[in-house]
This record gives structure tokens, sequence and C-alpha cells, in this order.
């Protein structure tokens, strides 16, 4: 397979998934084109993180389709990379953290040290790259994982709530990197619970509530005007939900925003 | 109370001395139950590592045997092994009865399932913890496992050393299939178990001192590795 072939758009078709019967993803349909970065945003429990599991391929939903729809010969598997939320850092150096993704995709040695050197480089961790990296303070274990994850030149790259417990310094610095990456011409897709973070990096929103997709519209149109009432609450940021969730058939109702697409 | 004086007065000249017989058989106990340990980690790490990552049919029987054969009566094990190198037994033409080899293979099946049983444990709650980031990077079933087995080497020494105590405290197995031959198959536990039963307790507790000395040598040295290893790699 041709590792350079684009492997966006992305298309969802009436996704669904369930755990135990309880359905927490509903009749989600979107397509990601190449370009704009995305901020997935929504309350606690709104299925934001499955949502990019499933986008991700680390779940396989239970009904509808996720297709990468790019020419055949892409490898989607090799084009795409995920940071968490909670750094998952091997138990060996900042280096061989780096080193060991990139041994996956079968890069010679010569190859691997340039890059493990560049990318370790933009992520200011280059004077730690002998530490082990489970000693690395919160903030640059998830700068490392940006770093892994760069040191992959993903055509996508999924963070979930990458600045979630990071203090303003460190989240900066996360940011810049994401910048960085997306300025290379990275597709960004992203969920926060930040709603100035949204509004920094992202192009467009998709707003969930309870495993639906209630809004998609770009960035701007979604802070000044957004068309869902529970939107904009959430973006007031009121704290309704409890009120409103008892009555969350109603939010089935709503038409789902196709945003225009921009950049592209 | 003489017993024990006399004991460590036994345990003192034996070493002083540096007794050939005696340097033959702590030799010869410690080869056994090394190389018992190390096939035992060759079969146990992998086997422990696989039934913690992958979903087989078959695999919580095999998790509950492995439990299970931790606690093998030695007895039971060296008689079964004695009844299939026995001459009448299926590997009867390869004369392994009585032997070393016959001994080291006692021990592999007591030690195995200890090495594999805790190997699973270690490699379970670590795989918990990396599924999600292996599975994003694309890390195949292989590289996966060698990458818990290396990710976890700490904690899987203590697996091992544990596997060890298991193999040089043993003395049922080693009896039964190694006979206690003097300069051929006599071992430290089996020695001490014939020096009581001729009543000579000073020397068979002089004996069992050097034994737990040694023992305490291999799980210090282990210590100073994995406490060296560990400042540097947390």
């Amino acid at each position: 397979m041709d590792p350079r072939a684009d492997i966006l758009p992305l298309v969802l078709d009436d996704v669904s998934f369930e755990i135990n019967g309880m359905r927490l993803i509903k009749d989600l349909s979107c397509t990601f084109e190449a370009g704009p970065r995305t901020a997935i945003i929504g309350p606690n429990g709104a299925g934001k993180s499955l949502f990019l599991r499933l986008c991700h391929g680390l779940l396989t939903p239970s009904a509808g389709t996720i297709r990468w729809a790019g020419p055949d010969g892409a490898d989607p598997v090799a084009a795409q990379a995920m940071v968490f939320q909670r750094p998952i850092m091997l138990r060996r150096s900042v280096a061989a953290n780096v080193d060991f993704a990139l041994k996956l995709r079968n890069h010679g040695k010569p190859d691997r040290t340039a890059i493990i050197d560049e990318v370790l480089g933009r992520c200011g961790l280059r004077r730690l790259k002998d530490n082990p990296a489970r000693v690395l303070s919160f903030g640059e274990q998830q700068k490392l994982a940006l770093a892994r994850a760069w040191a992959l030149k993903p055509q996508v790259l999924f963070l979930d709530e990458p600045t979630a417990s990071l203090d303003p310094a460190a989240t900066h610095a996360v940011e810049e990197i994401v910048q960085a990456i997306h300025h290379e011409g990275t597709r960004i897709i992203m969920t926060t619970h930040d709603l100035g973070q949204a509004r920094r990096l992202a192009d467009e929103i998709i707003f969930l509530h309870r495993g639906r997709m209630l809004e998609h519209a770009p960035t701007e149109t979604f802070f000044t005007e957004p068309k869902n009432d529970l939107a904009q609450a959430f973006v007031k940021g009121e704290l309704l939900w409890w009120k409103l969730g008892k009555d969350n058939r109603r939010a089935g109702g709503y038409e789902v925003d196709k945003a225009p697409r921009r950049r592209n | 109370m003489n017993d024990i004086s006399d004991a460590f007065a036994a345990a003192f000249a034996m070493v002083a001395g540096f007794d050939k017989d005696l340097a033959e058989i702590v030799g010869l106990s410690l080869e056994v139950s090394l190389s018992a340990v190390f096939i035992a980690a060759v079969i146990g790490l992998p086997l422990g590592a696989a039934t913690a990552l992958f979903r087989f049919p078959g695999r919580k029987v095999i998790i509950v045997l492995l439990n299970a054969f931790m606690g093998l009566p030695p007895v039971v094990v060296g008689l079964i092994v004695y009844l299939l190198l026995s001459r009448a037994g299926p590997f009867g033409v390869l004369g392994l009865l009585f032997t070393p080899t016959a001994m080291i293979i006692a021990q592999v099946i007591l030690v195995t399932p200890i090495i594999a049983s805790l190997t699973r444990q270690v490699i379970e709650d670590l795989w918990r913890e990396y599924e999600e980031q292996m599975r994003s990077l694309g890390a195949g079933p292989v590289r996966s496992l060698t990458a818990l087995l290396w990710d976890a080497r700490f904690s899987l020494l203590t697996a091992i050393l544990a596997g060890f105590g298991r193999a040089s405290a043993e003395v049922g197995a080693v009896m039964i299939v190694g006979g206690n031959i003097d300069h051929a198959t006599r071992v430290m536990t089996t020695a001490i178990a014939l020096e009581v039963s001729r009543g000579d307790l000073a020397l068979a507790l002089g004996l069992g001192l050097i034994l737990l000395v040694l023992s305490t040598c291999v799980n210090g040295a282990a210590f100073l590795i994995r406490d060296a290893a560990q400042k540097r790699h947390a």
C-alpha cells in the first residue's frame, strides 16, 4: 500500500455504538474532508471520546459504517495517529518511546535517529531524550505523546482532550505543537472541554450531546449564533444539562447542520 | 542447642575446607535449578503473556490450570516424570532416568506454571494500560507481546525468582527422578534428606545453611540488578 496516498475523506454513515444495550452514539453521519481543524465539544458523557475512538478504529460501530474514502491503495492505519487524554508512556527513555513508534512503521535506523532528533527538538524535549519517559512531568509526557504522533507524519491526528489536566503554560505549549503539526498538513480532529481552546484551535465545531450530533458548524458561526438551543446554553456556559437532559428525546428532532466546507 | 551450634561448625568446616564433594553437590544443584528456571522462563514468559493478551477458546481453562499447577506436589511430578522416563515408559529409550537431565525436566514442569501465571498477571495489568496506544500505533500481536515483556522486565524478574525459589528448594521430584546418586545426581536438597535419615543432623543442617546462603545470594544479586536498572528506567 502507498503510505503517501490520501486516506481522507473520512465518511461516517449512520453510525451507532452501544454497550450492553445502551446506545451511546446515535445515528451519527458526517464527513471529514482534508484541511480544516475540527473540535468536538459537549458535556461529559456526550460521547466525544467514543466518537474519536470510533473514527480512529479503536472501536467498531454497532451499526452504520465508517470508511476512509481516499483512493484505493491508501493505508488508513499507517496514516493516522492518536494522542490520549492521559499520555501512555512506554517504560523506556524519551527517545525510545518515539523510536518504538517509528520501528512499527519500518523506518531504517539513520532515518529514525533524524526524525527523533527533529520532533524532540520541535517539542522542546531534546535535552530530556535519555530520561525515562515515566518520570517526566504530566505536561512533558503529553508533549512526548505529541512528538511520538508527529514523528509518524500522520495525515490525520486525533486528540482526546489533550490538555485536560494541564496548567496554562503546558496547555499553551501543547496548543503550539498542535498548530505546528497542522501547518505541516495534518488533519486535526480533537475533543476538548475548553471552549477557549476550541475557538483558538478549531476551524469547525461538532457539538455532541448524549450521543447525538446536534450541530456541525464553522467555529465563528457556532460561537456567535449556535442554532441548537442546547448548544446555545453550552456556549453561554449555562449549566442546564440536567434540566434539559430529562427531555432529551427532543434533541433528536434537530436537523444536523451540514457545515460549509472552507479551505478545500 | 548442640545440634544447631554443631550445624554452624559443620557448615563452616565444609566451606572453609572447600570440600570437593560439597562443591560438586552445590555445582549440580545450581546447574539443575538454573537450567530448569531458564527453560521454564523461555516457555512461561511468552505463554503467560499470550494468555494475558489473546482471547482464544480454552483460555480460561489454561489460566485456571496454570494457577492450579503453581501448587503441584513435587513428588507427584517426580513420579509422573519417572513413569514417562522409566524403561517401560514412552521415553524409556532415551535412557534419561537418574540423570541431571531428568531432574531438569521435572523442575521445568514445576516451575513453568509459576512463571507463566505470575507473568500473565503482570502483563495483563500492563496491557490494560498500553492496549489503546499499541493498537493506535498499529502494533501487531507479536510486537505488542515483545514490547510488553520488555517493558515489564523488572516485575518479571520477580516471577523468575519465585520460580528459582521453587526449583532450588524442592526435594521430592529430583529425589525420585534423579535417585540421589553420589557424584551423579546428588544435589543439596537430596543430600540434606539423606543426612537427616542417616541421623547426621548437624551435617544436614550445615548443608541447609549453605543452601540458604546461596539462594539469598541469587535473590540479592537479582535485587541489585533490578534496583540499578529501575533507577535508570523507572
